[in-house]
């Protein structure tokens, strides 16, 4: 039975869509994965030695012991958004001779190998060694060992009890703000006592028994809750969400482009990861904060191009690189009515425009930084508007990927292709190279001036590039059509 | 009507569709019928230009939809999901291909009235978006968005599957309508051959790509057509 099981992930992993994908992508994931992998080795193999030289009159597994609890807390909470439980794929299982008990089983007990649970191992393991060589007993320190990777299996199990309700993770996030607001007032050193549980497990290594023991049981909670609801209209079931209109008449100002522009709304509103890409752009208006206040970045003025780029430019880079691909589930539908192309790529055109508009004005508080700064958003907002909007529809003729909407939003990397990859260099490096070159070699004035007046310049033809744009995608509609045709 | 002269299909040495002469009068209802990979999705993939043909072109109306637009203002057409845009409501769907023909609000909601009784409530101000609606549900919005702005030619490709027994029964009655009433010219495909002898005046059946039977509708047609299949 379990080789069945196993055969059948090996297949899903080598067969899945996002195996596909280009090998760009695959290497800056695997530079990611690597990333973390390492830093959390150094950390745990460099933490006894920091914490020895930072603090000598202190032991270096009690300062760990004493940052434990938090760190668990702030793991189930991090689960709590990232980890779901993988029960839809045993959908097509369940009318197949299996006993729901082992699927149940097979479930669970597939989710105490997810990533979540194998990151902390590269941390806990090195600086157990660690300890072991610095001469801590060995009993002492496997009994710890054991209890963290109990810990974390446990705290997989408890994230898929509280994950279907939303009071008990509000009940999480009190437990930690209030945790730590006892701590920073020293009313009550609740970290201390948690540090005192896991050092007592250091000294007495048959405690960690009882980690065993929480284990168990949160596991048979696990079973009983899903086991009582392997059926399709239970667990398995996808919720629906009820639809809400609303009431968008006013964008019929916009005439012709109104019935797109409105479409476009919804879209960005009713998906989830256009939604992601909405708000995130409001989060971008901080990327100046890193920069704008650090006196290193403040010499390169470059570096403040870039930023001040992504500050208005949020919504139009993201959202922007994958038009068409937004459309690509209904692209045949676009492609049988009677409109103009123009007005399609126009309505997108608008959209970019009034959202960096829109976080222009927002930046305004930027003016504390002084009136230089200001500039330089001021011309990363008229480049972005007058030359990325427009590029971006250009380059966007080069998708080929289909973004099918229903998949989710954080991390999702469907439809990004070389593509995505190569608009960077016009998008960001043209304009950072122009302002350096010009403010190096003709004074700090004509930077701005150069990388703003790109921008109008772009503004003042747009219709001459618009016209080239729409050939362009008239042209590739057959291989448009045929590629977003393509599952995902 | 629609003339589709020396249409071929192919995709490197395989050949899907090679149609020589086909002529579809104005206001007939013509039925495609045949085996999976018979050709029926690409012929009405390239009659709406969502596919180049190798060879031939398609006019209808006297345009040739490679070279032209124009056909899109009186053609309308339901092939499968990808014509529906999954997040709006069957409202605002309607509402958007109403606004891309021309109808305003009021032009909208009389329109649908007229489908009230083939919706049968399951469609409108159900609150639900066009991807959780059933297949069936979703097929009955995309049919009659296909009807929507007096289009003089319809096309549907299997416009029965997925749908109930009186549902079918009521969209054989609106396409029968559409074509004697109308004069709308009704392209249908279907794997159901009574459903199509029921509604087509004209049959055609394809096979690998091939014109192989061309039938005007008669008593005997089912027979004949069942005889064919039955292989």
């Amino acid at each position: 039975m379990i080789s069945h099981f196993l055969k059948l992930e090996w297949k899903q992993f080598f067969r899945s869509a996002s195996f596909g994908k280009s090998i760009a992508l695959k290497i800056l994931m695997g530079f990611f994965a690597l990333y973390f992998i390492l830093s959390f080795f150094a950390i745990g193999v460099g933490v006894y030695y920091i914490l020895k030289k930072q603090l000598p009159d202190s032991d270096p597994l009690q300062v760990v012991n004493s940052f434990l609890l938090y760190a668990i807390l702030a793991d189930l909470i991090f689960r709590y958004f990232m980890q779901k439980l993988p029960v839809m794929k045993i959908k097509p299982l369940l009318n197949i001779p299996i006993k729901k008990n082992s699927l149940v089983n097979y479930v669970l007990g597939k989710s105490a190998f997810s990533a979540f649970n194998i990151l902390g191992l590269f941390f806990y393991i090195p600086f157990a060694i660690v300890l072991i060589i610095e001469g801590y007993h060995t009993t002492g320190v496997l009994g710890w060992l054991f209890t963290m990777i109990l810990t974390i299996q446990s705290v997989n199990f408890l994230n898929f009890l509280i994950n279907k309700s939303n009071a008990a993770f509000a009940s999480i996030l009190v437990l930690l703000g209030s945790l730590i607001a006892l701590h920073q007032f020293d009313v009550y050193n609740i970290a201390s006592v948690g540090g005192q549980l896991f050092d007592a497990v250091y000294s007495t290594p048959i405690l960690s028994l009882v980690s065993l023991l929480i284990l168990v049981v949160l596991y048979q909670l696990n079973y009983k809750q899903l086991r009582a609801r392997v059926y399709l209209d239970e667990g398995i079931l996808e919720e629906v969400a009820e639809a809400k209109s609303v009431d968008l008449s006013w964008a019929d100002r916009l005439g012709d482009l109104a019935p797109f522009i409105k479409n476009d709304i919804r879209l960005i509103w009713r998906n989830k990861r256009t939604k992601t890409v909405f708000l995130m752009s409001f989060l971008f208006l901080f990327y100046g904060l890193i920069f704008f206040t650090q006196k290193t970045f403040r010499e390169m003025p470059a570096m403040l191009m870039f930023a001040s780029l992504f500050i208005t430019g949020g919504f139009a880079l993201n959202y922007g690189q994958f038009i068409p691909a937004w459309d690509s589930a209904h692209y045949k539908l676009l492609m049988s009515q009677s409109f103009s192309y123009r007005k399609f790529l126009e309505s997108k055109w608008v959209l970019m425009v009034s959202m960096t508009g829109l976080l222009y004005l927002l930046s305004f508080p930027y003016l504390y930084f002084g009136t230089e700064i200001f500039l330089i958003i001021t011309a990363g907002a008229a480049f972005n508007i007058g030359f990325n909007s427009l590029f971006l529809l250009y380059a966007g003729s080069f998708n080929r990927k289909r973004i099918d909407l229903t998949k989710g939003g954080f991390g999702n990397t469907q439809g990004t292709s070389a593509t995505q990859f190569l608009v960077v260099v016009p998008l960001m490096i043209f304009p950072m190279l122009l302002f350096w070159v010009f403010n190096k070699f003709v004074g700090y004035n004509s930077g701005f001036f150069v990388v703003a007046a790109i921008g109008v310049l772009g503004l003042i033809l747009k219709n001459y590039f618009m016209n080239f744009i729409e050939k362009k995608y008239i042209r590739d509609k057959y291989a448009m059509i045929n590629a977003f045709g393509k599952e995902a | 009507m629609i003339t589709i002269d020396t249409v071929s299909k192919k995709y490197g040495k395989a050949e899907v569709l090679n149609i020589d002469a086909l002529e579809i009068p104005t206001g007939q209802s013509f039925g495609l019928v045949g085996n999976n990979g018979a050709g029926k999705t690409t012929l009405f993939n390239i009659l709406l230009d969502l596919i180049r043909p190798t060879t031939g072109a398609i006019v209808t109306n006297d345009i040739s939809v490679h070279k032209s637009e124009a056909w899109k203002n009186f053609t309308g057409s339901f092939i499968d999901e990808s014509f529906l845009i999954s997040y709006l409501t069957p409202e605002e769907y309607f509402q958007f291909i109403g606004d891309l023909r021309g109808m305003n609000k009021t032009d909208v909601t009389s329109f649908l009235s007229q489908f009230e009784e083939f919706f049968n409530e399951e469609v409108l101000a159900k609150k639900k978006y066009l991807r959780d609606l059933s297949k069936g549900n979703q097929k009955k919005a995309g049919i009659v968005a296909a009807m929507m702005g007096n289009p003089q030619v319809v096309v549907l490709d299997e416009p029965f599957a997925n749908l109930d027994p009186t549902t079918q029964i009521r969209l054989k009655k609106i396409l029968k309508t559409l074509t004697t009433d109308k004069d709308v010219t009704v392209l249908v495909s279907s794997h159901d051959l009574s459903h199509v002898t029921e509604v087509c005046e004209r049959i055609v059946v394809l096979d690998k790509g091939v014109v192989v039977k061309d039938i005007v509708t008669s008593k005997e047609t089912l027979q004949e057509l069942e005889r064919y299949f039955a292989v």
